[in-house]
Formats: C-alpha cells, sequence, structure tokens
C-alpha cells in the first residue's frame, strides 16, 4: 500500500506542477520520475509519450497511466492517474465556484472581455505553433484542409469526422509507402476522397 | 441523469480526441452546441482557467464544464468520464508495448489523424476568435464590418507580445488581457 500512497502523492505533485498538456509535463515527470525516485528511465519516458500520442486520449493522463501500469498494475494505473487529475479538480472547482458568480458585477465584465480578447490571441499563437508540428506532408496538409472544410459547414460531431480521417487517411499513408517503396508497379486504388492527393503526390 | 449524461459525454471525448493541450477543445464545443448546456462565451472564460492553472489543459476544461453544469459532483463525473477511457486502452495496450506503437496500422492511422485532430482545432479555435473579436454578429456588417476595434486592437498587441516573448507563461498575457480590459472596455 506504500508503494501505491507514494505513486498518488508523485501524481499529485506532478498534476499540480503541470501548466498546459502534454509535453509541459515532460521535465516534471523527468525530475521527479527518473531522477528523485529512479522508477523508470529516460527511454521509459520516452516510449510512454510515442505511445501516448498514439492512443485517443489526452497525452498528459495516457502517460500517468502508463507509468502507473508500470509500476504496479491495473490498480496503479488508476491511482496515478487520480492523483494527475486531483490538483486540477480542487482548482478548478474553486475558481469556477467564483467566475460563473462574475457575470453579474459590471467591473467583472470589462476585466472578461478583455480576457477573452487575450485568450483569443493565445488560440491563435498556439494555432501557429501546432500548425509547423502537425502539418508535415502534403497529405497531412490536404487532411488538415478537408477536416476544416467539413467541420466549419457541416454541422457533424468530430467524432464522425476522426473515424473518418482514420478510415479514408490510414490507408491512404499505408498505399503511398508502398508506392514509394515499388515505384514500377502500380499500387492498390486508393479511396476516393484522396484521390486528386495522389495526382498531386505523383507529379 | 445529468451525471449519467455527463459522464456519456465526456467518455467519448475521452475516446476520440488525440493528442495534447487543446484536443478536447473540438469536442467540448460541439457539446455545447448541441446540448446547450453552455455559452460559447462561458467556454473562452474557461479556456481562460484552464490556460492560466496548473494541470493538463483537458482535464481543467473537462472538469470546469462539469462544474458550470452540476457543480461538485459534476466535475468529478466529467474528469473520471475524460480519464476512463484512457485508463482501459492504456492497461490493455501496456502488456503489448513493444508492438504496438511500431504496428503498421496504428502508425499509419495517427499519422493521418494528427493533421485531422489539428484540423477540428483550428475550426473550434477560429470560430472562438470570431466569436470574441466579431461580437455583434456577421449581419453587422455595416457597423465597420461588425469588427469591434478595441477589441482586434488588443488581440493584436497580445499575438506580437507572445511571438517576442516567447518563453513568458500564457497566464501573464491573461492578466494582462484582463488588466487592459479593466481599464478599457
Amino acid at each position: 500500500l506504500n508503494t501505491q500512497l507514494d505513486l498518488f502523492w508523485t501524481f499529485v505533485k506532478i498534476g499540480a506542477g503541470t501548466f498546459g498538456g502534454g509535453y509541459a509535463m515532460l521535465p516534471l515527470l523527468e525530475r521527479e520520475l527518473v531522477e528523485k525516485r529512479q522508477w523508470i528511465t529516460q527511454d521509459n519516458i520516452l516510449e510512454y509519450y510515442s505511445v501516448g500520442q498514439s492512443t485517443p486520449g489526452i497525452i498528459a493522463v495516457n502517460v500517468s497511466t502508463f507509468v502507473g501500469y508500470h509500476r504496479s498494475g491495473v490498480f496503479g494505473a488508476i491511482i496515478s492517474t487520480l492523483g494527475f487529475v486531483l490538483p486540477s479538480f480542487f482548482i478548478i472547482s474553486l475558481l469556477a465556484s467564483i467566475i460563473n458568480q462574475l457575470d453579474q458585477i459590471p467591473q467583472a465584465q470589462s476585466v472578461l472581455i478583455g480576457i477573452r480578447v487575450g485568450v483569443a490571441a493565445l488560440l491563435a499563437q498556439t494555432l501557429l505553433s501546432f500548425s509547423k508540428k502537425s502539418i508535415k506532408d502534403i497529405s497531412g496538409l490536404f487532411i488538415f484542409l478537408s477536416v476544416c472544410v467539413v467541420a466549419w459547414f457541416v454541422p457533424i460531431s468530430p467524432i464522425w469526422i476522426i473515424l473518418g480521417v482514420a478510415v479514408l487517411g490510414g490507408p491512404w499513408y499505408w498505399i503511398r509507402k508502398k508506392l514509394k517503396t515499388h515505384r514500377n508497379t502500380p499500387g492498390p486504388k486508393p479511396p476516393t476522397k484522396n484521390q486528386t492527393n495522389q495526382t498531386q503526390e505523383e507529379r | 441523469v445529468i451525471y449519467l449524461q455527463l459522464y456519456w459525454e465526456f467518455f467519448q471525448i475521452g475516446l476520440f480526441s488525440v493528442g495534447g493541450g487543446l484536443a478536447t477543445l473540438p469536442f467540448i464545443s460541439a457539446m455545447a452546441q448541441r446540448t446547450g448546456w453552455i455559452t460559447q462565451q462561458r467556454i473562452v472564460d474557461m479556456l481562460a482557467v484552464a490556460e492560466s492553472t496548473p494541470g493538463a489543459i483537458g482535464v481543467n476544461l473537462a472538469t470546469y464544464t462539469g462544474w458550470t453544469l452540476a457543480n461538485f459532483f459534476g466535475g468529478v463525473v466529467a474528469t473520471l468520464g475524460l480519464i476512463t477511457p484512457s485508463i482501459i486502452i492504456i492497461i490493455l495496450i501496456a502488456r503489448i508495448l513493444q508492438t504496438f506503437e511500431s504496428h503498421p496500422t496504428v502508425r499509419y492511422t495517427f499519422q493521418a489523424l494528427r493533421p485531422g485532430a489539428f484540423g477540428l482545432i483550428t475550426v473550434a479555435a477560429v470560430g472562438i476568435m470570431v466569436a470574441v473579436l466579431f461580437p455583434w454578429g456577421s449581419d453587422q456588417i455595416a457597423n465597420g464590418f461588425g469588427i469591434d476595434l478595441p477589441r482586434m486592437t488588443l488581440f493584436l498587441i497580445v499575438f506580437f507580445m507572445m511571438l517576442r516573448l516567447k518563453t513568458w507563461h500564457p497566464v501573464w498575457f491573461i492578466l494582462f488581457s484582463g488588466l487592459v480590459g479593466y481599464l478599457v472596455f
């Protein structure tokens, strides 16, 4: 039980120290888990990150679950993830109860308007820095643009869009790889959605 | 009943959002439009808080949405819903870790999913920016094309500050914007 308490407490600290998500957590994981406790190695962390990115869900939560599982099984996985979300939980609950009351106060309104504008700028900046990491080739750009058009104009749940991208885009990347390795042999017909894309690739 | 619904909504979000940070935003904003549970403005306030406080943004957003809808237990239920799929999936694949991420199907699928998820985030974020900077809606085009000039100015100032001061934490920009808002708006 001591191991589990330790695990829980460690992730409470990591949760309280992480601002943002995903990669913001990396330095804390290194300090707490690799250097101080030596539960896992640097390589383990990178491994967890690559899996955390290749599985559904928020990266930070996935990585917490992973470390916990590695450390003490299913129970450890649950404990460390709960530990990670606990600080968010208390801080947000506190702030939410305050901020949701602010609507009635006029001065607070103007502060909130300023803050909203600030958030808009923050979003613009995030998009800019994400774009380099997320779009790496022409196929990626095509997927990105298709998703933008569909999501903007069609009132459809993002779930269907994600599923659509997985079903159409996954095979496309596979086909493209095949085409690259056997330049001379004609590849199988790609899904219709990617037809235009294929001609661009082959040029 | 609201708890069950909330849990289910966030379970789906946890299952289908890919990546970190803002990955949950498009889902939350779609959920808000569909159910009418929260307004677009509330989402922006939630983002401000989620980005300025400790914890992963996705988790913070979930807790906040849950809290707004059904107070303390709403927050608990939404957060648990969000993390349940992760826990189940990770536990299942932890055994086959070595083969999982290098498996071609997984690799190709996520190669496609990353730009796709980014597209969703872009649409949600642009929607928010438009709502903030064009507060009167698109029908008020006569009014200087509906642009709120003071807001646009502040937006550009903060945006260029961010480009220059990359190492600064978002919380400072948000506090700065709040201060300017207090003085100007």
